[in-house]
C-alpha cells in the first residue's frame, strides 16, 4: 500500500536550483577567465579568496541557524554571489577586500534576511557597495592589463605579495573609462575632448582595458548572457530594458550637449553595463517575478545608472541603481501582477455581453 | 480555422508512445465487481438491490438522487454479494457504499430501453432522459453527470458543442485510441449531443501530437455539414475546458461563469461514444477505456474495462509490475489523484491508471523559493503562484483568496516547472479546501442567524398577540362585569 502525501503533479521538469546556478556560473566563465588572464595571478588569487570566503560564511551562517549546510551549499548560490562580487572588484585588491565583501554580501545581505530567496537586496552588490563606500581608494585602483606570462605580469610570488602582502605597485594605476571622463569633466575638460584619450569602442568591447575583474569584456559577457537566454534561465526583458534605457538616455542627452554628456554607445560599452544587465539585475531573488514587472525594473535600473554616472559623485552607478530598484521590487511585484483568466485587471469577473461575438 | 493564443502552459514529456500504438483490448470479467454508489460529482446514487438479489446485465441497480446525480447499472448478470463499504478510489481511501456483484458468467442482458431510431427528430428532452437513465458522466475525468450538462441548451442559447479530444495529460492515450478505433461512434454521439443541446455547430479539438486521430476524424467528418476537426497546439493544459474554448473560439469565460454562458458546451470524446451507445442501442454505461501505463507496468496498454473491476485485477491483466512503483495515479500524472492502494474499483471517470517509477516522477526535496518567476509566466490562469503560496504557508488565506487562489484550476504547471520543487498545487488545494469550509461555515452561520432572528420575531409577535388577546379578554370581561378571579390569600401564597 502506497500512501499518498501530496497532490500531483507526479512528474517534474528536469531542473533544480543547483542546475540554474551552475548554468549561470558556466555563462560567466569566458568573461572571467579572460580577465584573469588579462590581470594575471593576483586576480586569480583574489577570485579564489572571494568565492572561498562566501562559501565559508554561508556555511557559518547555516550552522548558526542549524540548517543542513551540505544540501544548501550544494545549490552553488554562495559560489555565484562570490563570483559576481569578485567580478566587480579591482583585480589587484588585497585579500581582505574579498573576505570583508563576503561578510557583508552573505552574512548581512543574505542570511540576516533569512537566507536564499529571502533577501531584498542583491548580495553581491551589497558587498561591492559597502566596500566602495568604505574603501574608495582601493576600490578604484584599477590596473592596466598585465596579461599572464607577458613581460610585465607579476609572477606567483609577486602576486602573493600583491594580494596578501598589500604591496600594490604604485605605477600600475589606471583609471577606468567612466572615471577618467568624470575626473576630466570636473577639471573643466569637455567630454568630447577627454573621450579622445580613451581606448576606442572596439577595444572596450573586446575588453583589453583597465576595469573590474570580470567586466571588461562586453563581448564575452554578452556571449554568456546570450547563453543564459538560450538556456531560458533569463528572458530578454531585463537585459534589453537596461541597455536600451542607458543607450537612449546617453544618446539623447549627448545629442543636445556633447561637451557635457557621454554618448549612448559609450554608456553601453563601459563599466558594468553588460555584467549588470545580464547577470546582476537579472538575479531572480531580487528582481520582479512577472515579465512586465521586470521591464519596469529594468528601465528603472537603466535610468538610475545613467543618472548616477552623469550627475552623482561616483563614476559608476550600476551597483547603486540595482540596489535602489531592489528596494522597490516588492512594490513593482504588487502592481504588475498578470490579469487573471476570466477577470478584468481590477479582479472583477469579465462582463458577459462584451465577450459574446 | 483561426486559432487563438492561450496564456502560459508547459511542454512536459508526453510519454504517450508507450501505449499510443496499442489497440484497445477488452479485459475479461473478473471474479467480482465493485460498483460504488458515487462515481460522479453530485449526490450518490441510492441502491435498488440487496444482498442475494439476482441481476441482469444493464439492469439499474442504483437510482440517481437529486438534480445532480447518476444511476449505476449491473455491468453483467449475476448475484449481489453485498452492499457494503469498501475503500473508494480517492486519495483518502475512505470507505464508500459499494454494490458487490458476483458475475454468473452468462452475461445475460436485461430488457434494455428501446433504441431511439432517429435521434435527430426526437425532442431534446428524450435524449436528456436517455442519457440520464444510462448513468453517463463526463469521462474525461471530472465525472460530472452528462445529462445535466446536456440540458444547458434549454436555459442558454448555445452555438457550439466542443468535443474535447485534446488529451493533454502525458501518458494517456485512451481518447486517442477511442477516436481512432470508434470514429463513427464518437461522431454520431457528438451529433446526438449537439442536437440535444440545440447547438448548430460541432468543433472537435485534438492536440497536434495525435496526427492519426486528426486524420481519421477529419476524413470521417468531411461529408458532414457543421462538424469540424481542428488540430490545436500541443500545450498543456490545452484540454482544460475554458482554455480549449478560448483557443478555438477566442472567447474567454468570465470568472464564476460557465462556458455555456458564452454559447459553448464542452464534452469529452469518450462521453460522446457512451451517448451513442445509450441512444442507438439503449445500453447504459457499463465499461470504459482506461490507459494503463507508466514505467512500472510490464505491459502498458489501453484496456476496455468493466466498471467495478478492481484496479489490482486490471494491473494483473497488464502483466503486473515490472518494478516496484513509487506512485499509483488515477488519471494523468499532472492532474490525476494518487491512489491509496490497488484495492479499489475502476470507476466511470477513470481515464488512466499509472504506476510510476521514482525516475519518472523526478521528485526531489523542496528548496527555498528563488523567485525565478517561471510559475507566474506559465500559469494558464494568470495567477501568481509564488505569492499565493507564501501567503498560504503563513495561513493567510484571506490574501490568498484575494490573489485568486479560487480561480486556480490545479493544472499543476507551476509545480511541474518549479526549480525548487515546491508543491505549489498542494498549497492551493489546501487553501481551496479551507476556504470552501469557511464559506460553508459562514453560510451555515448566516442561515442559523436568520433562523434565530425569525424565531425571535415570531416569539415576540406571539407574545404581543397573547398580550393583546389578554387585554381584549379583560376589556370584554370588564364590560360583561364578570368578577375577576379572587386574588390569592396569604395562605395560598405561602403554599405556592
Amino acid at each position: 500500500m502506497i500512501i499518498a502525501t501530496t497532490s500531483g503533479p507526479f512528474t517534474h521538469k528536469a531542473n533544480t536550483v543547483q542546475k540554474v546556478m551552475t548554468t549561470v556560473l558556466l555563462a560567466l566563465l569566458p568573461a572571467t577567465a579572460f580577465d584573469i588572464y588579462l590581470f594575471g595571478w593576483p586576480a586569480l588569487l583574489l577570485f579564489a579568496v572571494t568565492i572561498g570566503s562566501c562559501v565559508a560564511i554561508e556555511a557559518l551562517c547555516l550552522s548558526l541557524v542549524d540548517r543542513p549546510a551540505k544540501i544548501t551549499l550544494s545549490d552553488n548560490s554562495a559560489v555565484l554571489t562570490g563570483w559576481l562580487m569578485a567580478s566587480s572588484l579591482p583585480p589587484w585588491s588585497p585579500w581582505w577586500i574579498g573576505l570583508l565583501g563576503a561578510v557583508f554580501a552573505i552574512g548581512l545581505a543574505k542570511h540576516a534576511f533569512g537566507g536564499l530567496g529571502q533577501n531584498v537586496f542583491n548580495p553581491a552588490m551589497v558587498g561591492r557597495t559597502v566596500l566602495l563606500v568604505s574603501f574608495p581608494v582601493i576600490m578604484t585602483s584599477w590596473v592596466a592589463p598585465h596579461p599572464l606570462f607577458s613581460a610585465g605580469s607579476p609572477g606567483v610570488s609577486d602576486a602573493i605579495a600583491i594580494t596578501f602582502g598589500g604591496h600594490m605597485p604604485d605605477t600600475v594605476s589606471a583609471a577606468s573609462a567612466l572615471g577618467y571622463v568624470k575626473t576630466e569633466l570636473s577639471r573643466g575638460i569637455p567630454v568630447n575632448q577627454s573621450m579622445t584619450q580613451l581606448p576606442d569602442l572596439m577595444d572596450m568591447a573586446l575588453g583589453y582595458r583597465a576595469g573590474s575583474m570580470g567586466e571588461t569584456s562586453a563581448i564575452l559577457i554578452l556571449l554568456g548572457g546570450l547563453f543564459l537566454l538560450y538556456k531560458r534561465i533569463i528572458s530578454w526583458h531585463i537585459p534589453v530594458g537596461v541597455i536600451v534605457t542607458l543607450f537612449l538616455m546617453g544618446t539623447v542627452f549627448h545629442y543636445f550637449d556633447p561637451t557635457r554628456f557621454t554618448p549612448g554607445t559609450f554608456h553601453v560599452m563601459s563599466g558594468a553595463t553588460f555584467l549588470g544587465a545580464f547577470f546582476i539585475a537579472t538575479d531572480y531573488v531580487t528582481s520582479p517575478v512577472s515579465k512586465s514587472g521586470q521591464l519596469v525594473f529594468a528601465v528603472g535600473v537603466g535610468l538610475l545608472a545613467w543618472l548616477i554616472r552623469t550627475f552623482a559623485g561616483y563614476p559608476e552607478g550600476m551597483a547603486f541603481a540595482v540596489l535602489l530598484m531592489n528596494a522597490v521590487t516588492p512594490i513593482i511585484d504588487q502592481y504588475t501582477r498578470p490579469r487573471v483568466f476570466g477577470r478584468s485587471r481590477k479582479g472583477e469577473p469579465l462582463p458577459l455581453s462584451k465577450e459574446k461575438p | 480555422m483561426k486559432l487563438f493564443q492561450i496564456r502560459g502552459g508547459i511542454h512536459p514529456d508526453y510519454r504517450k508512445e508507450q501505449t499510443s500504438e496499442k489497440p484497445i483490448v477488452a479485459m475479461p470479467l473478473p471474479a467480482a465487481l465493485y460498483i460504488p454508489l458515487q462515481q460522479h460529482i453530485g449526490a450518490p446514487a441510492e441502491a435498488l438491490v440487496a444482498e442475494g438479489d439476482l441481476v441482469k446485465k444493464g439492469q439499474m441497480i442504483a437510482r440517481s438522487q437529486g438534480a445532480v446525480s447518476a444511476p449505476q447499472h449491473a455491468p453483467t448478470s449475476g448475484r449481489i454479494a453485498a452492499v457494503a463499504e469498501i475503500p473508494a478510489p480517492h486519495p483518502s481511501g475512505l470507505p464508500q457504499l459499494t454494490i458487490i456483484l458476483e458475475p454468473d458468467g452468462k452475461d445475460e442482458w436485461t430488457v434494455l430501453p428501446s433504441p431511439i431510431a432517429d435521434p435527430f427528430t426526437v425532442a431534446a428532452q428524450a435524449i436528456h432522459a436517455r442519457v440520464a437513465e444510462s448513468g453517463i458522466v463526463g469521462m474525461g475525468g471530472a465525472a460530472f453527470p452528462s445529462a445535466v450538462k446536456l440540458t444547458l441548451g434549454t436555459q442558454k442559447k448555445l452555438d457550439t458543442l466542443l468535443l474535447n479530444g485534446a488529451e493533454c495529460e502525458p501518458y494517456l492515450t485512451c481518447d486517442d485510441r477511442v477516436m481512432r478505433e470508434y470514429t463513427e461512434e464518437v461522431i454520431d454521439g457528438a451529433r446526438i449531443m449537439a442536437h440535444a443541446l440545440g447547438a448548430p455547430k460541432i468543433i472537435i479539438g485534438i492536440e497536434q501530437n495525435k496526427p492519426q486521430a486528426i486524420a481519421i476524424m477529419t476524413k470521417a467528418v468531411a461529408s458532414i455539414a457543421g462538424v469540424e476537426v481542428v488540430a490545436v497546439p500541443v500545450q498543456y493544459p490545452m484540454g482544460s475546458e475554458r482554455h480549449l474554448v478560448q483557443a478555438l473560439t477566442g472567447r474567454e469565460t468570465p470568472a464564476r461563469k460557465l462556458t455555456a454562458d458564452l454559447g459553448v458546451v464542452v464534452h469529452n470524446v469518450a462521453t460522446a461514444r457512451a451517448v451513442h451507445h445509450a441512444v442507438r442501442f439503449g445500453r447504459p454505461l457499463l465499461s470504459r477505456v482506461v490507459t494503463v501505463s507508466g514505467g512500472a507496468i510490464r505491459d502498458p496498454r489501453n484496456v476496455e474495462v468493466t466498471i467495478g473491476t478492481k484496479v489490482s485485477d486490471l494491473v494483473e491483466f497488464c502483466g503486473g509490475f515490472a518494478v516496484r512503483p513509487e506512485r499509483l495515479v488515477n488519471g494523468g500524472p499532472m492532474m490525476g489523484q494518487p491512489l491509496p492502494s490497488l484495492d479499489v474499483p475502476v470507476v466511470k471517470g477513470m481515464s488512466g491508471i499509472l504506476a510510476l517509477t521514482a525516475e519518472e516522477i523526478n521528485d526531489s526535496p523542496t528548496n527555498p523559493c528563488i523567485r525565478c518567476g517561471t510559475c507566474v509566466t506559465i500559469c494558464p490562469c494568470g495567477l501568481s503562484p509564488v505569492e499565493m503560496s507564501s501567503f498560504i504557508r503563513k495561513d493567510n488565506l484571506e490574501i490568498a483568496a484575494k490573489l485568486g487562489v479560487m480561480d486556480c484550476v490545479s493544472c499543476g504547471s507551476c509545480s511541474w516547472v518549479c526549480p525548487s520543487h515546491i508543491p505549489l498545487v498542494h498549497y492551493f488545494n489546501y487553501a481551496k479546501g479551507m476556504l470552501n469550509d469557511q464559506d460553508r461555515e459562514r453560510r451555515k452561520n448566516d442561515r442559523v442567524k436568520t433562523l434565530v432572528e425569525a424565531r425571535t420575531i415570531r416569539i415576540e409577535k406571539a407574545a404581543e398577540a397573547k398580550k393583546a388577546a389578554l387585554a381584549a379578554k379583560k376589556t370584554a370581561a370588564a364590560t360583561e362585569s364578570i368578577p375577576a378571579a379572587p386574588a390569592p390569600t396569604a395562605e395560598e401564597k405561602v403554599n405556592a
